[in-house]
């Protein structure tokens, strides 16, 4: 039991509850949409990037306690960064999901460390990196804005 | 609401459970005296996959230990052997439908691998542009694929019976998507999603009578009940090895005889012909011309060992104790708050599909099996499914036949615990 709360920390399920950023942004200019073709799960990333700079971000789908709430902490401390910012906060989040790296020694890692408990659970760290992997996308302008856990 | 007492939901289905040992039962499955996480391996997932008995496991091994060799090549001994024993499991199949003929059964991978072969050999032979599929709501993606494929390729048209709120398949519907147009039947005889017992008689007769043929997906109706294809008189009928508490990766087509012979083969290669040349070949009687390379000789050995041991066990029982647990388990969620079930057929198998409010499929799946508890957790399979109830996915319980009682109690008592966090 301890290692399930450890993974569904309270942070966790009220982001869950209520997650933050849940629209598409009125003025949105780029969007990428993530899958999860095994559960059936989806998210949207929406963006309004200007001057490389993300001015605002939303996020709409459907998914675990794990992905939205992952999403809803990314879009909070994605909004205001720099595109080279967000995909270095990509990179170092990903690498420590997959165990590669401690979470933690910025601010913004230290609140993506309410996810570490995912580590414990390797089947779900897919659901934690799906909204991150879409968002990348998203920056990216990819030509196929589409993400699959099961390719990505 | 009270939970019906274990031994009167048994009674009520006519099981006496000293006649069905359950624990018995459970000790010929090595598997399941494993903890997980130091809890006692709860399987509730045999629906996906069925655990193995370890007369399965001992036929499997005795195969590759004793008499294995390539089959139908080899004039020495142990191909021989090889061969005996292959052609002997199909003939377990043969008995286990009750087909006419030993050559009506086709060794597969499995029901996905079949239903291909029948929409590819049969549906691209004898359908032609305008023609039309029924399908019910309550199919697999393996049998909607394939059919989706064969309308890419010959510009078939699909027609879907839809179901009930209760995830019944609607005979009246049905009937009505039936015309002259109509060339093929494909349904599944119990849904892998919601447990749906389908009325597959009615089905064949109906489908008949306006000249179609049709294709029963037996995946999840062989684990839990006796089927006669001489008496459901479909034209194909198919299931796969490993959810039948046999290996994976081996399974069964039956087909009439009449039917398989006017079909061209599916794969070419290796013992499905007769005589080859560069100008022409000529392909072996059935059911050689489908069995295209070298099969799943170990699998099909095993395969026949598993039909002997739930034969020896008799489907009756097994159905009976199955059917009380699924009473048992049925009364003992529905009793939890904010537990949705999917799937309330009058006449359904022992599958349980549900949902919890607040708490994703998934995270429940989780949760469960931190408790030891396997459950499958997704659309499984069955998106068309999901769609009809407007959700992404559902927890799915499904019960063989060395689950029990108190397994029930350890479903119950994890949801409470599911509860507990999302609360
Ligand atoms: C009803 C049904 N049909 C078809 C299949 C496909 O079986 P397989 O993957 O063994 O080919 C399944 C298995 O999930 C099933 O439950």
């Amino acid at each position: 039991m301890s290692d399930l709360r450890d993974l569904y920390q309270e942070v966790i399920l009220d982001h869950n509850r209520e997650p933050r950023n849940f629209c598409c942004p009125p003025n949105a200019n780029r969007e990428a949409r993530g899958d999860n073709p095994l559960c059936g799960d989806k998210v949207t990333i929406y963006l309004t990037l200007e001057d490389g700079v993300v001015k605002d971000i939303g996020f709409q789908g459907r998914g675990c306690a794990i992905s939205v709430a992952s999403a809803s902490l990314m879009t909070e401390m994605i909004k205001g960064k720099t595109a080279a910012e967000a995909q270095a906060l990509f990179r170092r989040f990903q690498a420590s999901m997959t165990g590669e790296e401690e979470v933690g020694g910025t601010d913004d890692l230290d609140k993506l460390a309410v996810l570490s408990g995912v580590r414990e659970f390797p089947m779900r760290v897919k659901c934690a990196t799906l909204s991150w992997h879409t968002l990348a996308a998203a920056l990216e302008d990819a030509a196929e804005k589409k993400i699959s856990t099961e390719t990505a | 609401m009270t939970a019906m007492g274990r031994s009167q939901a048994a009674l009520t289905f006519g099981s006496n459970l000293s006649d069905f040992d359950v624990e018995r039962v459970r000790a010929d499955f090595p598997i399941l005296s494993k903890r997980i996480y130091d809890r006692p391996l709860v399987f509730l997932d045999s629906a996906a996959s069925a655990q193995k008995p370890q007369a399965v496991i001992d036929a499997v091994r005795h195969c590759y230990e004793d008499e294995y060799a390539n089959i139908h090549r080899g004039v020495y001994y142990l191909s021989a052997q090889a061969t005996l024993a292959y052609e002997a499991a199909r003939a377990k199949v043969q008995r286990f439908l009750n087909a006419r003929e030993d050559r009506e059964i086709i060794f597969t991978r499995g029901a996905t691998e079949a239903i291909n072969l029948v929409a590819s050999s049969y549906g691209g032979t004898f359908l032609k542009e305008g023609d039309e599929v029924v399908l019910s709501a309550l199919e697999h993606h393996s049998n909607i694929v394939p059919w989706q494929l064969l309308r890419d390729r010959m510009g078939i048209t699909i027609r879907v019976v839809p179901i009930n709120d209760a995830g019944e398949f609607l005979l009246d519907e049905y009937e009505k998507l039936l015309g002259p147009r109509t060339k093929l039947v494909a349904v599944t005889h119990i849904s892998n999603a919601l447990g749906t017992v389908t009325p597959v008689a009615e089905i064949t007769r109906l489908a008949h009578a306006h000249g179609a043929i049709v294709l029963l997906d037996g995946c999840q109706a062989v684990p839990h009940q006796a089927v006669d294809v001489q008496t459901l008189d479909c034209d194909f009928y198919t299931f796969s090895g490993h959810k039948l508490y046999g290996p994976s990766g081996i399974g069964a087509l039956y087909g009439k005889a009449d039917l398989l012979q006017a079909m061209p083969p599916y794969q070419g290669g290796g013992d499905m012909i007769r005589s080859v040349s560069f100008e022409k070949t000529e392909y072996a009687d059935i059911p050689q011309r489908f069995e295209a390379g070298t099969p799943h000789i170990a699998g099909a050995i095993g395969l026949g060992a598993a039909i002997d041991y739930v034969t020896a066990l008799d489907q009756e029982k097994i159905a009976a104790h199955e059917q009380a647990l699924l009473a048992y388990a049925t009364d003992r969620l529905s009793g939890i708050p904010g537990l949705r079930l999917f799937g309330t057929a009058r006449e359904k198998a022992s599958i349980l599909s549900f949902t919890i409010d607040g708490a994703h499929p998934h995270d429940v799946g989780t949760i469960l099996d931190r408790a030891g508890i396997a459950v499958r957790a997704g659309h499984h399979c069955t998106q068309p499914v999901m769609d009809r109830f407007g959700i992404a996915g559902t927890v799915r319980a499904s019960f063989g036949l060395y689950n029990s009682f108190d397994e029930v109690d350890a479903l119950a008592a994890g949801i409470e615990q599911v509860k507990e966090i999302f609360g």
